[in-house]
Order: C-alpha cells, then sequence, then structure tokens
C-alpha cells in the first residue's frame, strides 16, 4: 500500500472522527459510568450515595427478580426451540426452486417484522382479547374452542410466544434462506445418487453448511429474547400483567430505574443482564470454531 | 423407473408445500385484514364482527358498521399528524447520519493503515456485543447532565454512529472498493474526501440503501428511547404516541386500530417495495461475518 504515504495524516481520523466521538461519549462513557452506579442507590439523577455489593444481594433476594429471569429464559427457550426450526422449515420450503412466486411468498412471511414491535404489542393486545378478540373468535368458530380463554390475564408466556412467533418467524427464515444458498448443490445430488435419503441428506450435507449462519441467528435470538420488554410491556397495557407474569428482565430494570427511581439499582441488573449476554456470545464463538475445525 | 416414481410422487410433494405455505401466508395475513376492518369499523361492529360487518344488502356486507370517525378524532382531536411529523424527523435524520458515520468509520478501517487501526478495529467488534439494555440507566443520567432530556439531540446524537453499521461498511470497503481504484484517483490529484463521496460510496450503494432502510425502520419503531427521553406530549413519535392513546381513548379499539394503521402503514409500504435491498444488507453481515 504505497498510497497509504500520499494522505494527509489526519484523513483516516477525520473519517473515523465522528464514530469515535459519538462512541466515547455515549456508549463508553455510559458502560464505564454503569460499572460505578452498580454500587450506588440513586433517588433521582445526580443523587446518589455508596452502597457496596448491597444492589446486587438485594437483586438475588427478590422475587421479582427470578420471576423474571424464569420468564426471559422461558421467552428465549421458545424463541430458539420452537420459532427458528419453524423458521428453516419455511426457509427450506421456499428455497424448492420448483415452487413458483417464491418472491411472493417471501415478501407475505417478512411482512410482520415490518410492522414493528410496539405496534405489534398494541395489536396483539386486542388479538388476544377473550371474547372478541380475533384469536379467540377464530378459533371458537373453527374449533368451538372456548372463547373467554384469558390468554393475557392466565397464559401470558403464551401469549408473547405466539405473538413473537408471528412477528419473527419470516424475519429469521430470510437468514436460513441465505444461508442456503451457500449448500453445495452437486454435494446434495451426489448423496441422492448414492442412495441417501431425505434426513440423512439434510444432516450431513445442508446442516453444516448453514451451521455458521444458524449459530449467527441463535444468537441473535437469545440477545433480542433476552432485552424482551415492548412486547409485553405494550401488549399489557404498561404493565408486568397479572402476577408479574410477564414479567422480563428489561421491563424489571425499567420499573426499578424509572417507576421506583433507582438508577443505581438498575445498572445493577443492567450488569447481570450484558453479563448473561456475553457468555452468550462467547460460546457462540467457540462452538462456531469448533465447528470450523469439524468441516 | 426413477423418472417414473419422481413423477408420481412429485405433485403430491409440490401440494403438500402449497398447502404448508398457503397455510402460513393465510395465518400471517389475518392479523393484517384485522388491523384494517378494525381502523374502520364502528364501535357496535368492533364488538359483533371479528373482520368485517355483515348481515347486510349488499353481498352480506353491512355497510352502516362502516366509519371514519376514528380517524376524524386521530387527526383532528388527539393531533396524530403531528406525531406522524416527528417520527419521519427523527427516523430520517437519525438514518442519514447513521449511515454517514458509519461509511465513513467503516471506510476509515478498510482502507487506510494508521496509528490506532487496530484498537479502533477492536473497539468495532467488542462493542457489538454490547446490549442496549446496559445503556439505559446510565444513558438516562448522561442525557440528564447534558441537558439532553426531553430533546430530539438526545435521542438522534447516540443512535448516529452504531458500530454495526461501521462493521458492515468495513466489510463491503474490503470486498467491493478495490485499492487500485483509490491511488488511481489520487495520482489524478483527487483530494480524500472526494475520493470518498464521488468513487468509494457509490461502490456500496447497494449497502447504503440497506443500512439507510435498517436505521430507518428501527428508529421509526424505537420505543424505549422516546418513552424514556421524551416528555412532552408534542414531541412524542408515534410508536408512543399510539400507546398513549390507550389512556385517553381507553375503550375505543377502533381508534386505536386506526392509529397503528397509521403508523404502520406508509412504512410497510414502503418497505415491501424496497425489501431486496433491506434483505440484502440483513443478511450480508450473517453469511459473510
Amino acid at each position: 500500500m504505497t498510497s497509504a504515504r500520499q494522505h494527509p495524516r489526519w484523513v483516516p481520523y477525520f473519517f473515523l472522527g465522528p464514530f469515535l466521538l459519538i462512541f466515547a461519549v455515549f456508549i463508553a462513557y455510559p458502560m464505564i459510568l454503569s460499572a460505578f452506579m452498580a454500587f450506588e442507590q440513586n433517588a433521582g439523577p445526580g443523587v446518589s450515595e455508596p452502597v457496596g455489593i448491597k444492589n446486587f444481594t438485594w437483586l438475588m433476594r427478590d422475587p421479582a427478580f427470578w420471576t423474571a429471569v424464569k420468564n426471559t429464559t422461558l421467552f428465549a427457550a421458545a424463541s430458539v426451540f420452537i420459532q427458528l426450526p419453524a423458521s428453516l422449515g419455511l426457509a427450506l420450503l421456499l428455497n424448492n426452486k420448483q415452487v413458483r412466486g417464491r418472491a411472493l411468498w417471501r415478501m407475505v412471511f417478512f411482512a410482520p417484522v415490518l410492522v414493528g414491535l410496539p405496534f405489534v404489542a398494541i395489536l396483539a393486545g386486542l388479538v388476544f382479547r377473550t371474547n372478541t378478540g380475533l384469536l379467540n373468535v377464530t378459533l371458537h368458530w373453527l374449533f368451538g374452542f372456548d372463547p373467554e380463554f384469558a390468554w393475557l390475564q392466565e397464559y401470558v408466556m403464551l401469549s408473547l410466544v405466539i405473538a413473537a412467533f408471528w412477528m419473527y418467524v419470516g424475519f429469521n427464515m430470510i437468514y436460513f434462506l441465505a444461508a442456503l444458498q451457500n449448500v453445495n448443490r452437486d454435494l446434495l445430488e451426489a448423496a441422492q445418487v448414492d442412495g441417501a435419503n431425505a434426513w440423512h441428506r439434510f444432516r450431513n450435507v445442508t446442516v453444516p453448511a448453514i451451521r455458521p449462519v444458524a449459530a449467527f441467528v441463535v444468537l441473535l435470538s437469545l440477545i433480542g429474547s433476552f432485552q424482551l420488554f415492548e412486547l409485553p410491556y405494550l401488549m399489557l397495557n404498561e404493565s408486568a400483567g397479572p402476577n408479574d407474569q410477564g414479567l422480563t428482565l428489561v421491563m424489571y430494570l425499567y420499573q426499578q430505574g424509572f417507576d421506583r427511581g433507582d438508577l443505581g439499582y438498575a445498572s445493577a441488573v443492567g450488569w447481570v443482564l450484558a453479563i448473561a449476554l456475553f457468555g452468550f456470545a462467547i460460546i457462540q464463538r467457540f462452538t462456531s470454531r469448533q465447528s470450523e475445525a469439524d468441516v | 423407473m426413477n423418472a417414473m416414481t419422481k413423477t408420481s410422487r412429485f405433485p403430491l410433494q409440490m401440494a403438500a408445500a402449497y398447502l404448508a405455505l398457503s397455510a402460513f401466508a393465510v395465518l400471517t395475513l389475518i392479523p393484517f385484514v384485522y388491523l384494517f376492518f378494525s381502523a374502520i369499523k364502528s364501535q357496535d361492529a368492533f364488538f359483533s364482527f371479528v373482520l368485517w360487518p355483515t348481515d347486510g344488502a349488499w353481498y352480506n356486507v353491512d355497510w352502516d358498521g362502516f366509519t371514519l370517525d376514528h380517524w376524524h378524532t386521530l387527526f383532528f382531536e388527539a393531533g396524530i399528524l403531528r406525531a406522524t411529523v416527528n417520527s419521519f424527523f427523527l427516523s430520517s435524520v437519525t438514518a442519514v447520519l447513521a449511515t454517514l458515520f458509519s461509511a465513513m468509520g467503516g471506510y476509515a478501517l478498510a482502507k487506510y493503515r494508521f496509528t490506532g487501526r487496530g484498537v479502533a478495529t477492536w473497539l468495532v467488534l467488542g462493542s457489538l456485543v454490547i446490549p442496549f439494555a446496559l445503556l439505559i440507566a446510565p444513558g438516562y443520567q448522561l442525557l440528564y447532565w447534558l441537558g439532553l432530556l426531553d430533546t430530539y439531540a438526545g435521542l438522534i446524537l447516540p443512535a448516529v454512529a452504531p458500530a454495526f453499521g461501521v462493521y458492515l461498511f468495513r466489510q463491503a470497503f474490503i470486498s467491493s472498493l478495490p485499492g487500485a481504484l483509490i491511488e488511481a484517483a489520487r495520482i489524478d490529484g483527487c483530494s480524500d474526501i472526494r475520493i470518498f463521496f464521488q468513487i468509494a460510496l457509490p461502490m456500496v450503494r447497494p449497502m447504503v440503501g440497506a443500512f439507510l432502510l435498517i436505521t430507518y425502520l428501527g428508529t421509526w419503531n424505537n420505543f424505549i428511547s422516546p418513552q424514556i427521553v421524551i416528555q412532552s406530549a408534542e414531541k412524542l413519535p408515534l410508536s408512543v404516541f399510539v400507546a398513549q392513546l390507550r389512556g385517553p381513548y381507553e375503550t375505543q379499539y377502533g381508534l386505536i386500530m386506526a392509529g397503528t394503521l397509521v403508523a404502520v402503514f406508509p412504512v410497510l409500504v414502503l418497505f415491501l417495495l424496497l425489501q431486496r435491498d433491506f434483505i440484502a444488507g440483513l443478511t450480508a453481515g450473517a453469511v459473510k461475518g
């Protein structure tokens, strides 16, 4: 790169400057700040008192925190084990070159994610209503399902999982569709000629080819699931629902930081969440490296 | 023999595929139909009919069940036009600045050798894993200190240099901008700034389009940031505005659905038209990274 010497020294710094400045002020600094705030008790911005590790010990003893952990984990598990396989299934269906109108199908399945989380949540709040909600009316009409079934009063997590499924299944399908382009068609055909059945072809040719993208989608799903907030908050009319059934970790953080007004405690919750997510990212890196070594 | 089994088994398999796809499409589309009809139905019709009002004279449709009252209330009483303009403004400014700064940052990391490049690249990759939730509490404190609470600057500034964008553009410049092109331009006496805008950016135009769309949609559908930062009613974007309609118009479900439709429809149409670019950008990070 001889050209590197021909530009004035300041040029790369000029290009990188806006990012570095914004990053330093609005990402790096708050991150460092929150490491200190996690050991304080706040009564409004700037009014604080050091409390040592008490925020964390309170956290561990608060049953609401554990409810939030349980709900969030349940939601994440449903995303990974129910929603993602369905996304892969849709992608496999649409990857078949003989299916007509594939662009149109893809557009239909992709549409819900464009509605956006807050608006999906507001819409879902009405869809899941007892008696007059779209879901109960339709299920009653089709199967004689109990129209009084109280989704948002007694089956909050199930409702959240269904609403998220509707919104994201086509979105994640897009990633799998892109990944399926990496599958070697000659290898698939060779396997077929050698007598491998559909399952074996899927398991031994398709899966290894889409594994890196699948790992990425799982990580993306986990990160999104663990930061779930708008969907329950707006579906349940700006609350955690009856008996905190829809309480998630970020909602707990929000309640502690803004309803109760303790930004220090909220920072402690933030760190617990962040450390869990860092853990997932490290595990993902580790496992995707291993799978590369396998291939 | 082989050809025979193929042709005889083939239609059944395809029929199953189309059946599965159609079932899924119906499940996907019904809530849209519900949203649309709820927004133009009277309160009575909302409770009596799940989609369109029936039992009327014309093809069994009851025209009296439809109304535009919700729209009148939304635009002339609730002030949804203001919130729509706010959302357009916030999303456009954020998208343009975030795309510009991300492209500039990615360009520097991809095409220059300079002191600190290694550290900067590491910072970008490292901050991809910082969860937004960690920044909520300290971010609020910081905006308070900076006097940026209840301002658009407080919403826009933190969002205009996403590490994710810098990373995407770095990849795009590495893969689709030959260094020889930059060199040739320099020899012709072109300044570095002009090279960036007139040669480099056009080479990654698909990524520019995709990233504009991603940040635009992300800002339009962001709820938690404006919910925390904005206090004045007249500054609210649609996400918070529509959610707050449920206060004063608590049981007027048709009105809430009409508000949701106003918020969703323009963006939905725009993005469905541009979905090819949008999807290309979404998957670029996954498939190459």
